[in-house]
Protein backbone atom coordinates (compact mmCIF):
# COMPACT_ATOMS: atom_id res chain seq x y z
CA UNK A 1 0.00 0.00 0.00
CA UNK A 2 0.60 3.59 -0.89
CA UNK A 3 2.08 5.86 1.92
CA UNK A 4 -0.76 8.09 1.15
CA UNK A 5 -3.40 7.07 -0.47
CA UNK A 6 -6.25 9.21 -1.15
CA UNK A 7 -9.81 8.18 -2.23
CA UNK A 8 -12.31 10.15 -3.59
CA UNK A 9 -12.13 13.48 -1.22
CA UNK A 10 -13.84 16.74 -1.54
CA UNK A 11 -14.64 18.99 0.67
CA UNK A 12 -17.74 22.00 -0.36
CA UNK A 13 -18.22 25.19 1.45
CA UNK A 14 -21.93 26.30 1.20
CA UNK A 15 -23.07 25.48 -2.30
CA UNK A 16 -19.36 25.82 -3.67
CA UNK A 17 -17.62 22.30 -4.18
CA UNK A 18 -14.23 23.63 -3.68
CA UNK A 19 -12.67 20.22 -5.06
CA UNK A 20 -14.17 16.62 -5.48
CA UNK A 21 -13.28 13.35 -6.41
CA UNK A 22 -9.54 13.77 -6.05
CA UNK A 23 -7.91 10.50 -5.72
CA UNK A 24 -3.94 10.21 -5.23
CA UNK A 25 -1.23 7.31 -4.44
CA UNK A 26 2.49 8.47 -3.07
CA UNK A 27 4.90 6.31 -2.79
CA UNK A 28 7.63 7.06 0.26
CA UNK A 29 10.43 8.38 -1.55
CA UNK A 30 8.74 9.56 -4.48
CA UNK A 31 8.32 13.46 -5.57
CA UNK A 32 4.46 14.36 -6.72
CA UNK A 33 3.07 17.24 -8.18
CA UNK A 34 -0.36 19.08 -7.74
CA UNK A 35 -0.74 21.66 -10.11
CA UNK A 36 -3.64 24.03 -11.66
CA UNK A 37 -4.96 27.37 -12.45
CA UNK A 38 -5.32 29.90 -9.49
CA UNK A 39 -8.49 28.66 -7.56
CA UNK A 40 -8.29 25.06 -8.76
CA UNK A 41 -8.36 24.11 -5.12
CA UNK A 42 -4.75 23.05 -4.30
CA UNK A 43 -4.23 24.65 -1.23
CA UNK A 44 -7.66 23.60 -0.14
CA UNK A 45 -6.46 20.21 -0.91
CA UNK A 46 -3.39 20.64 1.17
CA UNK A 47 -5.72 22.14 4.00
CA UNK A 48 -7.77 18.75 4.23
CA UNK A 49 -4.42 16.41 4.07
CA UNK A 50 -3.08 18.50 7.02
CA UNK A 51 -6.25 18.27 8.81
CA UNK A 52 -7.02 22.22 8.93
CA UNK A 53 -10.42 21.90 6.95
CA UNK A 54 -12.57 18.83 7.48
CA UNK A 55 -13.58 16.88 4.61
CA UNK A 56 -17.06 16.46 3.36
CA UNK A 57 -16.08 13.16 1.57
CA UNK A 58 -13.79 10.39 0.76
CA UNK A 59 -11.09 8.88 2.78
CA UNK A 60 -7.11 9.78 3.69
CA UNK A 61 -5.32 7.02 4.59
CA UNK A 62 -1.20 7.82 5.64
CA UNK A 63 0.61 4.46 6.37
CA UNK A 64 -2.09 2.74 6.69
CA UNK A 65 -3.95 5.02 9.12
CA UNK A 66 -7.46 6.09 8.13
CA UNK A 67 -6.40 9.64 9.20
CA UNK A 68 -9.88 11.51 7.91
CA UNK A 69 -11.44 14.56 9.63
CA UNK A 70 -8.06 14.07 12.08
CA UNK A 71 -6.90 17.38 13.55
CA UNK A 72 -3.37 19.06 12.33
CA UNK A 73 -1.57 17.82 15.58
CA UNK A 74 -2.48 14.54 15.03
CA UNK A 75 -1.42 14.35 11.75
CA UNK A 76 1.52 16.15 12.61
CA UNK A 77 2.30 13.18 14.66
CA UNK A 78 1.44 10.81 12.26
CA UNK A 79 4.13 12.43 10.24
CA UNK A 80 3.10 14.73 7.45
CA UNK A 81 4.43 18.14 7.60
CA UNK A 82 4.12 21.42 5.54
CA UNK A 83 5.11 24.84 4.37
CA UNK A 84 2.75 27.34 3.48
CA UNK A 85 1.94 29.52 0.22
CA UNK A 86 2.86 32.76 2.22
CA UNK A 87 5.47 32.18 4.56
CA UNK A 88 4.55 31.73 8.02
CA UNK A 89 6.96 31.13 10.34
CA UNK A 90 7.76 32.79 13.87
CA UNK A 91 9.05 36.13 13.28
CA UNK A 92 9.58 37.54 16.58
CA UNK A 93 11.69 34.02 17.33
CA UNK A 94 15.42 33.41 16.58
CA UNK A 95 15.99 30.58 13.19
CA UNK A 96 17.25 28.14 15.88
CA UNK A 97 14.17 28.47 17.59
CA UNK A 98 11.82 28.03 14.67
CA UNK A 99 13.32 24.55 14.04
CA UNK A 100 12.85 23.50 17.75
CA UNK A 101 9.23 24.41 17.45
CA UNK A 102 9.07 22.17 14.71
CA UNK A 103 10.46 19.26 16.80
CA UNK A 104 8.13 19.65 19.43
CA UNK A 105 6.41 16.22 19.65
CA UNK A 106 10.30 14.80 18.85
CA UNK A 107 11.94 15.25 21.42
CA UNK A 108 9.94 16.02 24.75
CA UNK A 109 10.92 16.76 28.49
CA UNK A 110 8.31 17.46 31.18
CA UNK A 111 7.39 21.21 32.32
CA UNK A 112 9.32 20.00 35.64
CA UNK A 113 12.10 19.56 34.03
CA UNK A 114 12.44 22.34 32.18
CA UNK A 115 11.87 24.56 35.33
CA UNK A 116 14.08 22.83 37.41
CA UNK A 117 16.72 22.67 34.49
CA UNK A 118 16.89 18.57 35.49
CA UNK A 119 20.09 16.91 33.45
CA UNK A 120 17.39 15.32 31.72
CA UNK A 121 16.06 18.68 30.49
CA UNK A 122 20.22 19.87 29.56
CA UNK A 123 20.42 16.84 27.99
CA UNK A 124 17.66 17.12 25.55
CA UNK A 125 18.23 20.85 24.69
CA UNK A 126 21.23 20.01 24.16
CA UNK A 127 19.92 17.64 21.33
CA UNK A 128 17.59 19.78 20.11
CA UNK A 129 19.77 22.55 19.20
CA UNK A 130 22.49 20.37 17.91
CA UNK A 131 19.79 18.14 15.36
CA UNK A 132 18.38 21.96 14.50
CA UNK A 133 21.50 23.37 13.45
CA UNK A 134 22.61 19.82 11.33
CA UNK A 135 19.07 20.82 9.70
CA UNK A 136 20.21 24.45 8.90
CA UNK A 137 23.44 23.40 8.14
CA UNK A 138 21.96 20.99 5.14
CA UNK A 139 20.30 23.96 4.00
CA UNK A 140 23.18 25.84 4.35
CA UNK A 141 21.66 29.10 6.75
CA UNK A 142 23.73 27.55 9.41
CA UNK A 143 25.19 30.78 10.10
CA UNK A 144 21.94 32.16 10.45
CA UNK A 145 20.99 30.66 13.50
CA UNK A 146 20.59 33.33 16.14
CA UNK A 147 18.86 35.56 13.32
CA UNK A 148 15.19 36.34 14.06
CA UNK A 149 13.28 35.08 11.58
CA UNK A 150 11.96 37.88 10.22
CA UNK A 151 15.82 39.12 9.12
CA UNK A 152 16.43 36.49 6.58
CA UNK A 153 15.96 37.43 3.20
CA UNK A 154 13.12 35.71 1.51
CA UNK A 155 14.82 33.04 -0.84
CA UNK A 156 16.38 31.57 3.01
CA UNK A 157 13.15 32.35 5.00
CA UNK A 158 11.62 29.43 2.13
CA UNK A 159 14.67 27.69 3.20
CA UNK A 160 13.68 28.08 6.91
CA UNK A 161 10.46 26.80 6.31
CA UNK A 162 11.55 23.70 4.95
CA UNK A 163 13.92 23.19 7.73
CA UNK A 164 10.94 23.72 10.61
CA UNK A 165 8.98 21.16 8.40
CA UNK A 166 11.75 18.53 8.59
CA UNK A 167 12.12 18.88 12.07
CA UNK A 168 9.46 17.14 12.84
CA UNK A 169 10.65 13.94 11.31
CA UNK A 170 8.07 13.54 8.51
CA UNK A 171 7.44 10.86 5.93
CA UNK A 172 5.53 13.16 3.57
CA UNK A 173 6.58 16.42 3.18
CA UNK A 174 4.00 19.32 1.67
CA UNK A 175 5.45 22.11 0.20
CA UNK A 176 2.92 24.99 -0.88
CA UNK A 177 4.45 27.40 -3.90
CA UNK A 178 7.79 26.56 -2.62
CA UNK A 179 8.82 28.95 -5.84
CA UNK A 180 6.65 31.47 -5.17
CA UNK A 181 8.42 35.10 -5.31
CA UNK A 182 11.53 33.25 -6.65
CA UNK A 183 13.94 34.88 -9.37
CA UNK A 184 15.04 31.85 -11.61
CA UNK A 185 18.32 31.16 -10.09
CA UNK A 186 16.64 30.62 -6.36
CA UNK A 187 14.04 28.29 -8.37
CA UNK A 188 17.17 26.27 -9.87
CA UNK A 189 18.87 26.16 -6.81
CA UNK A 190 15.30 25.19 -5.16
CA UNK A 191 14.96 22.37 -7.13
CA UNK A 192 17.89 21.10 -6.27
CA UNK A 193 17.40 21.65 -2.50
CA UNK A 194 13.94 19.53 -3.24
CA UNK A 195 15.41 16.61 -5.03
CA UNK A 196 18.16 16.97 -2.18
CA UNK A 197 15.81 16.54 0.52
CA UNK A 198 13.88 13.78 -1.01
CA UNK A 199 17.33 11.82 -1.20
CA UNK A 200 19.12 12.65 1.83
CA UNK A 201 15.33 12.09 4.26
CA UNK A 202 14.13 9.68 2.32
CA UNK A 203 10.82 11.07 2.66
CA UNK A 204 8.11 11.38 -0.15
CA UNK A 205 7.36 15.24 -1.16
CA UNK A 206 4.06 16.65 -2.60
CA UNK A 207 3.85 19.56 -4.14
CA UNK A 208 1.76 22.70 -5.48
CA UNK A 209 3.64 24.47 -7.66
CA UNK A 210 3.32 27.29 -10.62
CA UNK A 211 6.44 27.38 -12.19
CA UNK A 212 5.75 24.61 -15.13
CA UNK A 213 9.49 24.52 -15.40
CA UNK A 214 9.93 23.59 -11.71
CA UNK A 215 6.95 21.01 -11.52
CA UNK A 216 7.90 19.18 -15.07
CA UNK A 217 11.80 19.43 -14.03
CA UNK A 218 11.23 17.54 -10.66
CA UNK A 219 7.85 15.51 -10.01
CA UNK A 220 7.74 12.16 -10.92
CA UNK A 221 3.87 11.74 -10.98
CA UNK A 222 1.51 14.89 -11.55
CA UNK A 223 -2.02 15.36 -11.13
CA UNK A 224 -3.63 18.76 -12.63
CA UNK A 225 -6.74 20.12 -10.62
CA UNK A 226 -9.44 22.88 -12.48
CA UNK A 227 -12.54 23.88 -10.80
CA UNK A 228 -11.92 21.62 -8.06
CA UNK A 229 -11.93 18.39 -10.12
CA UNK A 230 -8.99 16.53 -11.29
CA UNK A 231 -8.31 16.94 -15.63
CA UNK A 232 -5.55 14.88 -15.98
CA UNK A 233 -3.11 12.90 -14.35
CA UNK A 234 0.13 10.73 -14.86
CA UNK A 235 4.56 11.78 -15.74
CA UNK A 236 5.18 14.70 -16.65
CA UNK A 237 5.44 13.58 -20.59
CA UNK A 238 1.57 12.82 -20.29
CA UNK A 239 0.28 15.91 -18.26
CA UNK A 240 1.97 18.41 -20.65
CA UNK A 241 0.79 17.23 -23.72
CA UNK A 242 -2.85 16.52 -22.39
CA UNK A 243 -4.81 18.82 -24.09
CA UNK A 244 -6.96 19.38 -21.50
CA UNK A 245 -4.10 20.66 -19.60
CA UNK A 246 -3.44 22.81 -22.49
CA UNK A 247 -6.84 24.63 -22.96
CA UNK A 248 -6.93 24.97 -18.87
CA UNK A 249 -3.36 26.69 -18.65
CA UNK A 250 -3.50 28.63 -22.17
CA UNK A 251 -7.35 29.30 -21.72
CA UNK A 252 -6.86 30.66 -18.01
CA UNK A 253 -7.22 34.13 -18.19
CA UNK A 254 -4.56 34.71 -15.18
CA UNK A 255 -2.05 32.48 -15.50
CA UNK A 256 1.52 33.36 -16.83
CA UNK B 1 13.42 61.03 52.56
CA UNK B 2 9.62 61.40 52.64
CA UNK B 3 9.84 61.07 48.62
CA UNK B 4 12.15 58.29 48.96
CA UNK B 5 9.38 56.41 51.34
CA UNK B 6 6.88 57.08 48.45
CA UNK B 7 8.88 56.16 45.76
CA UNK B 8 9.66 52.83 47.45
CA UNK B 9 5.64 52.31 48.18
CA UNK B 10 5.00 52.96 44.75
CA UNK B 11 7.81 50.57 43.12
CA UNK B 12 6.21 47.74 45.94
CA UNK B 13 2.16 48.49 44.83
CA UNK B 14 3.73 48.53 41.20
CA UNK B 15 5.44 45.20 41.78
CA UNK B 16 1.80 43.80 42.84
CA UNK B 17 0.37 45.42 39.54
CA UNK B 18 3.36 43.91 37.61
CA UNK B 19 2.03 40.59 38.49
CA UNK B 20 -1.11 40.68 38.05
CA UNK B 21 -0.35 42.23 34.67
CA UNK B 22 2.07 39.33 33.89
CA UNK B 23 -1.13 37.35 33.87
CA UNK B 24 -3.41 39.71 31.55
CA UNK B 25 -0.29 39.77 29.02
CA UNK B 26 0.51 36.71 29.28
CA UNK B 27 -2.95 35.41 28.21
CA UNK B 28 -3.25 38.24 25.96
CA UNK B 29 -0.23 36.98 23.83
CA UNK B 30 -1.35 33.64 23.63
CA UNK B 31 -5.05 33.21 23.95
CA UNK B 32 -5.64 36.71 22.33
CA UNK B 33 -8.44 37.39 24.45
CA UNK B 34 -8.83 40.33 27.51
CA UNK B 35 -9.55 37.89 30.85
CA UNK B 36 -11.40 40.60 32.69
CA UNK B 37 -11.97 37.98 35.68
CA UNK B 38 -7.95 38.26 36.18
CA UNK B 39 -8.83 40.22 38.96
CA UNK B 40 -11.11 37.71 41.04
CA UNK B 41 -8.21 35.41 41.04
CA UNK B 42 -6.91 37.71 43.39
CA UNK B 43 -9.45 37.82 44.91
CA UNK B 44 -10.04 33.99 46.02
CA UNK B 45 -6.15 33.68 46.38
CA UNK B 46 -7.08 35.72 49.02
CA UNK B 47 -9.26 34.35 50.96
CA UNK B 48 -7.44 30.45 51.06
CA UNK B 49 -4.90 32.82 52.35
CA UNK B 50 -7.27 34.22 54.80
CA UNK B 51 -8.94 31.20 56.32
CA UNK B 52 -5.71 28.75 55.97
CA UNK B 53 -3.32 31.09 57.79
CA UNK B 54 -5.32 34.09 59.46
CA UNK B 55 -7.64 32.17 60.48
CA UNK B 56 -6.67 28.86 60.20
CA UNK B 57 -3.22 29.37 61.38
CA UNK B 58 -1.25 27.23 58.57
CA UNK B 59 1.96 27.93 57.76
CA UNK B 60 2.70 30.91 55.57
CA UNK B 61 4.18 28.72 52.91
CA UNK B 62 1.89 25.57 52.99
CA UNK B 63 -1.00 28.31 52.99
CA UNK B 64 0.53 30.48 49.80
CA UNK B 65 1.03 26.85 48.10
CA UNK B 66 -2.79 25.85 48.71
CA UNK B 67 -3.26 29.39 47.39
CA UNK B 68 -1.80 29.06 44.20
CA UNK B 69 -2.82 25.60 43.64
CA UNK B 70 -6.28 26.49 44.00
CA UNK B 71 -6.30 29.50 42.00
CA UNK B 72 -4.02 27.66 39.01
CA UNK B 73 -7.39 25.05 38.97
CA UNK B 74 -9.69 27.60 39.24
CA UNK B 75 -8.11 29.64 36.22
CA UNK B 76 -7.43 26.28 34.28
CA UNK B 77 -11.25 25.35 35.17
CA UNK B 78 -12.79 28.48 34.11
CA UNK B 79 -10.69 28.88 30.76
CA UNK B 80 -12.13 25.04 30.05
CA UNK B 81 -15.89 25.95 30.69
CA UNK B 82 -16.26 29.07 29.80
CA UNK B 83 -13.39 30.35 27.09
CA UNK B 84 -12.88 27.25 25.08
CA UNK B 85 -16.12 26.87 23.77
CA UNK B 86 -15.93 30.24 22.41
CA UNK B 87 -12.44 29.38 20.76
CA UNK B 88 -12.98 30.97 17.77
CA UNK B 89 -15.79 33.17 18.33
CA UNK B 90 -15.62 36.75 17.87
CA UNK B 91 -13.60 38.62 20.41
CA UNK B 92 -16.57 41.08 22.09
CA UNK B 93 -18.55 37.72 23.07
CA UNK B 94 -15.05 36.12 24.71
CA UNK B 95 -15.10 39.85 26.22
CA UNK B 96 -18.00 40.11 27.64
CA UNK B 97 -17.84 36.54 28.79
CA UNK B 98 -14.77 37.63 30.74
CA UNK B 99 -17.32 40.06 32.84
CA UNK B 100 -19.90 37.78 33.57
CA UNK B 101 -16.93 35.80 34.98
CA UNK B 102 -15.68 38.35 36.85
CA UNK B 103 -19.29 39.32 38.35
CA UNK B 104 -19.73 35.26 38.81
CA UNK B 105 -16.77 35.05 40.88
CA UNK B 106 -17.11 38.35 43.14
CA UNK B 107 -20.93 37.24 43.66
CA UNK B 108 -20.28 33.78 44.13
CA UNK B 109 -17.82 35.19 47.43
CA UNK B 110 -20.19 37.32 48.56
CA UNK B 111 -22.66 34.54 48.78
CA UNK B 112 -19.94 32.27 50.39
CA UNK B 113 -18.15 34.59 52.40
CA UNK B 114 -20.66 37.59 53.08
CA UNK B 115 -19.42 40.84 52.08
CA UNK B 116 -18.55 41.61 55.55
CA UNK B 117 -14.42 42.99 55.32
CA UNK B 118 -12.19 40.42 56.62
CA UNK B 119 -8.97 41.96 58.29
CA UNK B 120 -6.09 40.27 56.77
CA UNK B 121 -2.52 39.36 58.85
CA UNK B 122 0.22 40.34 56.65
CA UNK B 123 2.17 37.06 55.72
CA UNK B 124 5.20 38.22 55.97
CA UNK B 125 6.61 37.98 59.33
CA UNK B 126 9.69 39.97 58.87
CA UNK B 127 11.38 43.10 61.03
CA UNK B 128 11.07 46.23 59.00
CA UNK B 129 14.20 47.85 57.63
CA UNK B 130 15.68 50.93 58.49
CA UNK B 131 17.84 53.22 56.40
CA UNK B 132 19.56 56.33 57.35
CA UNK B 133 19.51 56.12 60.95
CA UNK B 134 15.87 55.66 60.52
CA UNK B 135 15.02 58.06 58.86
CA UNK B 136 13.82 55.84 56.24
CA UNK B 137 11.61 52.84 57.11
CA UNK B 138 11.15 50.26 54.60
CA UNK B 139 8.38 47.47 55.38
CA UNK B 140 9.33 43.81 55.10
CA UNK B 141 6.01 43.74 53.04
CA UNK B 142 7.42 46.10 50.39
CA UNK B 143 10.92 44.39 50.19
CA UNK B 144 9.47 41.03 50.00
CA UNK B 145 7.08 42.13 47.08
CA UNK B 146 9.40 44.09 44.85
CA UNK B 147 11.93 40.72 45.07
CA UNK B 148 9.07 38.16 44.74
CA UNK B 149 7.68 39.92 41.55
CA UNK B 150 11.34 40.58 40.13
CA UNK B 151 12.05 37.18 40.67
CA UNK B 152 8.89 35.88 39.12
CA UNK B 153 9.15 37.83 35.76
CA UNK B 154 13.15 36.91 35.81
CA UNK B 155 11.74 33.01 36.24
CA UNK B 156 9.27 33.67 33.45
CA UNK B 157 11.48 35.55 30.81
CA UNK B 158 13.56 32.49 30.96
CA UNK B 159 11.21 29.84 30.87
CA UNK B 160 9.44 31.52 27.99
CA UNK B 161 12.52 31.63 25.74
CA UNK B 162 14.33 28.55 26.74
CA UNK B 163 12.12 26.13 27.34
CA UNK B 164 10.06 23.76 25.33
CA UNK B 165 6.48 25.07 26.47
CA UNK B 166 7.58 28.64 26.51
CA UNK B 167 8.92 27.98 22.55
CA UNK B 168 5.48 26.62 22.12
CA UNK B 169 3.90 29.63 23.96
CA UNK B 170 5.57 31.88 21.58
CA UNK B 171 4.48 29.94 17.99
CA UNK B 172 0.99 29.80 19.27
CA UNK B 173 1.03 33.66 20.26
CA UNK B 174 2.65 34.77 16.97
CA UNK B 175 0.77 32.23 14.42
CA UNK B 176 -1.88 29.85 16.17
CA UNK B 177 -2.35 27.56 12.35
CA UNK B 178 0.87 27.08 11.81
CA UNK B 179 1.69 26.39 15.67
CA UNK B 180 -0.79 24.00 14.76
CA UNK B 181 0.68 22.19 11.96
CA UNK B 182 3.68 21.55 14.24
CA UNK B 183 2.06 19.16 16.29
CA UNK B 184 1.44 21.59 19.19
CA UNK B 185 -1.66 21.66 21.27
CA UNK B 186 -3.07 24.91 21.23
CA UNK B 187 -5.16 23.91 23.75
CA UNK B 188 -3.40 22.53 26.10
CA UNK B 189 -0.74 25.77 25.86
CA UNK B 190 -3.88 28.15 26.72
CA UNK B 191 -4.74 26.05 29.37
CA UNK B 192 -1.34 26.45 30.68
CA UNK B 193 -1.21 30.40 30.12
CA UNK B 194 -4.19 30.48 32.22
CA UNK B 195 -2.39 28.25 35.08
CA UNK B 196 0.67 30.20 34.89
CA UNK B 197 -1.49 33.39 35.28
CA UNK B 198 -3.82 32.42 37.63
CA UNK B 199 -1.00 30.80 39.92
CA UNK B 200 0.71 34.45 39.75
CA UNK B 201 -2.24 36.08 40.79
CA UNK B 202 -2.68 34.17 43.87
CA UNK B 203 0.62 35.30 44.64
CA UNK B 204 -0.19 38.78 43.92
CA UNK B 205 -3.42 38.67 46.28
CA UNK B 206 -1.31 37.47 49.04
CA UNK B 207 0.99 40.69 48.88
CA UNK B 208 -1.48 43.00 48.21
CA UNK B 209 -3.38 42.28 51.50
CA UNK B 210 -0.44 41.67 53.75
CA UNK B 211 0.28 45.60 52.51
CA UNK B 212 -3.59 46.50 52.62
CA UNK B 213 -4.98 44.16 55.03
CA UNK B 214 -9.12 44.83 53.92
CA UNK B 215 -10.15 41.79 52.13
CA UNK B 216 -13.90 41.96 50.87
CA UNK B 217 -15.30 40.17 47.52
CA UNK B 218 -14.57 43.31 45.35
CA UNK B 219 -10.65 43.34 46.52
CA UNK B 220 -9.10 42.05 43.12
CA UNK B 221 -11.86 44.10 40.78
CA UNK B 222 -9.50 47.60 40.99
CA UNK B 223 -6.36 46.17 40.59
CA UNK B 224 -7.07 44.05 38.00
CA UNK B 225 -8.32 46.92 36.09
CA UNK B 226 -5.15 48.94 36.65
CA UNK B 227 -2.93 46.00 35.84
CA UNK B 228 -4.53 45.89 32.74
CA UNK B 229 -4.08 49.69 32.38
CA UNK B 230 -0.47 48.43 33.23
CA UNK B 231 -0.12 45.48 30.48
CA UNK B 232 -1.73 48.10 28.21
CA UNK B 233 0.87 50.88 29.36
CA UNK B 234 4.31 48.76 29.32
CA UNK B 235 2.86 47.34 25.83
CA UNK B 236 0.24 44.40 26.15
CA UNK B 237 1.67 40.91 25.37
CA UNK B 238 5.05 41.70 26.26
CA UNK B 239 6.47 40.01 29.38
CA UNK B 240 8.66 42.80 30.45
CA UNK B 241 6.07 45.63 29.11
CA UNK B 242 3.70 44.72 32.08
CA UNK B 243 6.65 44.43 34.95
CA UNK B 244 7.73 47.49 33.58
CA UNK B 245 4.30 49.28 33.09
CA UNK B 246 3.36 47.59 36.41
CA UNK B 247 5.84 49.52 38.42
CA UNK B 248 5.55 53.17 36.58
CA UNK B 249 1.94 52.60 37.74
CA UNK B 250 2.19 51.88 41.11
CA UNK B 251 5.03 54.88 41.72
CA UNK B 252 2.70 56.99 39.58
CA UNK B 253 -0.25 56.31 41.59
CA UNK B 254 1.44 56.15 44.77
CA UNK B 255 3.57 60.10 43.85
CA UNK B 256 -0.34 61.51 42.80
CA UNK B 257 -1.86 59.86 46.27
CA UNK B 258 1.01 61.65 48.21
CA UNK B 259 1.47 65.01 46.17
CA UNK B 260 -1.63 65.90 44.46
CA UNK B 261 -4.69 64.31 45.69
CA UNK B 262 -5.46 60.88 47.59
CA UNK B 263 -9.31 61.22 45.75
CA UNK B 264 -7.45 61.66 42.16
CA UNK B 265 -4.96 59.33 42.10
CA UNK B 266 -7.32 56.72 40.55
CA UNK B 267 -8.34 59.11 38.14
CA UNK B 268 -4.69 59.93 37.19
CA UNK B 269 -4.15 56.39 36.76
CA UNK B 270 -6.57 55.98 34.21
CA UNK B 271 -5.19 59.22 32.41
CA UNK B 272 -2.40 57.72 31.65
CA UNK B 273 -4.06 54.84 30.24
CA UNK B 274 -5.55 57.49 27.94
CA UNK B 275 -2.24 59.16 27.24
CA UNK B 276 -0.52 56.08 26.16
CA UNK B 277 -3.49 54.99 24.03
CA UNK B 278 -3.29 57.96 21.83
CA UNK B 279 0.26 58.77 21.59
CA UNK B 280 1.47 55.23 21.80
CA UNK B 281 -0.76 52.84 21.32
CA UNK B 282 1.43 50.00 21.03
CA UNK B 283 2.28 50.77 24.63
CA UNK B 284 6.22 51.23 25.99
CA UNK B 285 7.78 47.77 24.77
CA UNK B 286 4.89 46.59 22.89
CA UNK B 287 5.36 45.59 19.13
CA UNK B 288 4.16 48.21 16.70
CA UNK B 289 1.67 46.70 14.69
CA UNK B 290 2.07 47.61 11.42
CA UNK B 291 -0.49 47.33 8.21
CA UNK B 292 0.35 46.34 5.07
CA UNK B 293 -0.95 47.73 2.26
Amino acid sequence: MALLEVKNLGISFGGLQAVQGLNMSIESGHLYGLIGPNGAGKTTAFNMLTGMYTPTEGIITFDGVNITGKGPEYISKAGIARTFQNIRLFNAMSVLDNVKVGMHNRVTYSMLDGVLRTKKYRNKEAEMNEKAQRLLDVFGIGDKADYAASQLPYGQQRKLEICRALASDPKLLLLDEPAAGMNPNETQELMETVRKVRDDFGIAILLIEHDMKFVMGICEEITVLEYGKTIAHGDPQTVSNDPEVIAAYLGGDDED
Amino acid sequence: MQFLSYLVRGISLGSVYALIALGYTMVYGIAKMLNFAHGDIIMVGGYVVFFTFCQGGMNPWLSMILAIVVCTLLGITIERIAYRPLRGAASLAVLITAIGVSYFLENGAMLLWSSEPKSFTSIVSLPALNLFGGSLQISAETIVTIVTSLVIMFVLIWFVNNTRPGHAMQAVSEDRGAAQLMGINVNAIISLTFAIGSGLAAIAGALLLSSYPTLVPTTGAMPGIKAFVAAVFGGIGSIPGAFVGGILLGIIENLSKAYISTQLSDAIVFLVLIVVLLVKPSGLLGKKATVKV
